[in-house]
């Protein structure tokens, strides 16, 4: 069991090591580099060489790689290249704003999920599930700046129940951030609730469907009984992953979400980066949240091994 | 009349039998229906626009909807009707030959690696792990910035960025496969990897990834157009729901029509996709409901 645990974060950060190398050789096999891309028309006689200069740009990419990724191992990212600031000093705030953002919207969104995927399971096909489930694909086809562009239109314009837009600074206090997230909030769980009580409904028919679920009720099991102790430990397991890989996916709905109303998160930070070209943050981003996503995507795997008996011999035996 | 012959026939009616049973539910009648009004729209709407698209005009700044400009006017006076029934046909062909790429590089990748398995499987997979752990925006944010946003640029980088996904699944269809009777069979026989992959393989997998595939074809239309909406995809003044969106947002409190109307566009044809992308695997008897979006 630990040996299978060992293996799995290992794997992680073979993982992460190629997301650094794709990351690193993307920017420099791709015409342009750090420098030309920020000087942009003034990039050529002595301005080019200073920047180079400057970003150590004319050593061998080899050593520059493995000073960069010593430096990353270490917690360091270096210096942004518009601000001339440490990118750790920019990233710290902008990590806790989504942060906040993102843990508000899975603890509303995640009960929220459960509840309505085994409400459309149990009453499968009938009007609950019918109306849920409709409602649902449209939530999770819609893109997301475009349900928080309708929520702004609706709620704050037209209501006036809410602020549309976010304006508070950066380094905002969590209490100063919790009133104004309310609508990014709804937004992003929306999306996220929709996904995963698909993927619990689904689970629970399957269980339901399965022979010592049938067994229970030829033995006379309360129904409530049976879909408390037999269908639902059962059903909600494989859906753990599914859950996680839903999360990560919506790293990308964040950064949208985030720009729509003007929060102050790592996903607006990946926008100004970019338009700033600054290659550097980019860079540092790129690691950040292919972190975020192998380690939610770990900690589901060990979940689903730690609460799965049968799962934990399957796998040493392999 | 020849086997072969024959052969195209049976293929001809297999899709018209697909295209049957996904009109056969409420749900799939209701998005081919979709789906074939946006891409007639798309073809057909340049010649009977009312107004041209480009054309400002100060005077006519955000007018409201009326009988002259049915969806009114936007902030620089151009009329949102004509636009917004323009704005489907960048998506549409980006959107539509970035899947075909996806499908026939990720089809094809995926096929091979559960083919050869062993090492090369392995070293295959670790990396699409990786690309698949950098948020594609990210990632799409990145090629564009450095390459710029014209059509040749993301037509390509959309096909790779969602190719990953297909890979997997080809490459877990083949396994299925490899094992069965008739693979071994063939191999007997003699035939080459290449035709065992064609005539064998191929037909077999050929389902799922044209599943993956249509999926893949919605997330696209959906990647597309957060990328308008942020600035980085088509530049103006080419006519483009997510743009228009992202231009009209800030005058909404007093305009929403200039918004509205490219959100019910581009909402419309999502859920077409959508539907008919659910209604596609339902007739080929594919269950996608427990997957994640990856």
């Amino acid at each position: 069991m630990l040996l299978l645990v060992l293996k799995r974060i290992l794997l992680g950060f073979i993982t992460l090591f190629i997301v650094s190398l794709i990351t690193f050789s993307g920017v420099e096999v791709l015409p342009g580099d750090a420098c030309t891309t920020y000087l942009e028309r003034e990039a050529y006689g002595a301005a080019l060489e200073a920047c180079y200069e400057r970003l150590g740009l004319n050593t061998p990419a080899h050593e520059r790689y493995i000073s960069w990724a010593a430096g990353v191992l270490q917690g360091d990212f270096g210096y942004s290249l518009s601000g001339e600031m440490r990118i750790n000093d920019v990233l710290g705030p902008r990590v806790k704003n989504s942060m906040v953002l993102a843990s508000a919207s899975i603890l509303i969104g995640i009960p929220i999920a459960l509840l309505l995927g085994i409400i459309t399971a149990l009453w499968r096909d009938k009007l609950p599930d019918i109306i849920i489930s409709t409602v649902t694909i449209f939530s999770m086809t819609i893109p997301e700046f475009i349900s928080a562009t309708l929520l702004i239109l609706i709620v704050a314009i037209w209501l006036e129940w809410l602020p549309g837009i976010v304006i508070v600074p950066t380094g905002a206090s969590i209490s100063e951030l919790l009133p104004n997230i309310i609508l990014p909030v709804i937004a992003i769980s929306m999306i996220m609730t929709a996904h995963m009580a698909r993927m619990v409904r689904s689970s629970v028919i399957q269980v339901m469907a399965s022979d010592y679920v049938q067994m229970a009720i030829l033995k006379g099991v309360p129904y409530w009984k049976m879909v408390f102790k037999h269908v639902l430990p059962n059903a909600l397991l494989p859906a753990i992953n599914v859950v996680a890989l839903t999360i990560a996916w919506l790293l990308g709905g964040v950064v949208v979400t985030e720009v729509v109303f003007n929060y102050p998160g790592l996903g607006r930070l990946v926008i100004e980066s970019i338009s700033n070209r600054d290659l550097p943050v980019v860079q540092a981003l790129a690691i950040i949240l292919a972190s975020i996503y192998v380690s939610i995507n770990l900690i589901a795997d060990l979940m689903t091994l730690m609460l799965n008996p049968r799962l934990k011999s399957l796998q040493i035996k392999k | 009349m020849t086997l072969e012959k024959e052969q195209k026939k049976n293929n001809l009616q297999k899709i018209f039998e697909v295209i049957k049973t996904m009109a056969s539910k409420p749900s799939g009648l209701i998005g081919l229906s979709i789906l074939l009004f946006h891409v007639i729209l798309a073809i057909t709407s340049p010649l009977y626009v009312p107004y041209d698209y480009k054309a400002i005009d100060p005077s006519l700044m955000l007018q409201a909807p009326s009988s002259e400009y049915w969806f009114g006017t936007d902030s620089l006076g151009r009329d949102v009707f004509t636009r917004t029934i323009l704005g489907g046909r960048t998506a549409l062909t980006v959107t539509f030959f970035g899947s075909l790429i996806a499908l026939v590089w990720g089809g094809a990748l995926g096929i091979f690696c559960g083919l050869v398995g062993g090492k090369i499987d392995d070293v295959v997979m670790r990396i699409i792990d990786a690309f698949l752990s950098i948020p594609w925006i990210l990632a799409m944010l990145l090629i564009v910035s450095l390459l710029g946003t014209t059509t040749l640029v993301l037509i390509p980088a959309l096909g790779f960025f969602y190719g990953k996904g297909i890979v997997r699944v080809a490459r877990a269809a083949t396994h299925d496969v490899i094992a069965k009777d008739f693979i071994v069979s063939a191999k007997a026989r003699g035939h080459s990897n290449l035709s065992i992959i064609w005539n064998e393989i191929l037909p077999n997998v050929r389902d799922a990834i044209m599943v993956e595939g249509a999926m893949r074809w919605s997330w696209m239309l959906l990647g597309f157009s957060s990328l308008s909406f942020l600035g980085f995809g088509v530049s103006p003044p080419t006519p483009d729901w997510g743009l228009m969106i992202s231009n009209a947002r800030g005058l909404m409190s007093f305009a929403y029509w200039a918004v509205l109307a490219p959100i019910f566009g581009l909402s419309s044809l999502i859920i077409g996709i959508n539907l008919t992308a659910d209604a596609f695997a339902k007739a080929l008897g594919i269950d996608r409901s427990t997957k994640a979006p990856v």
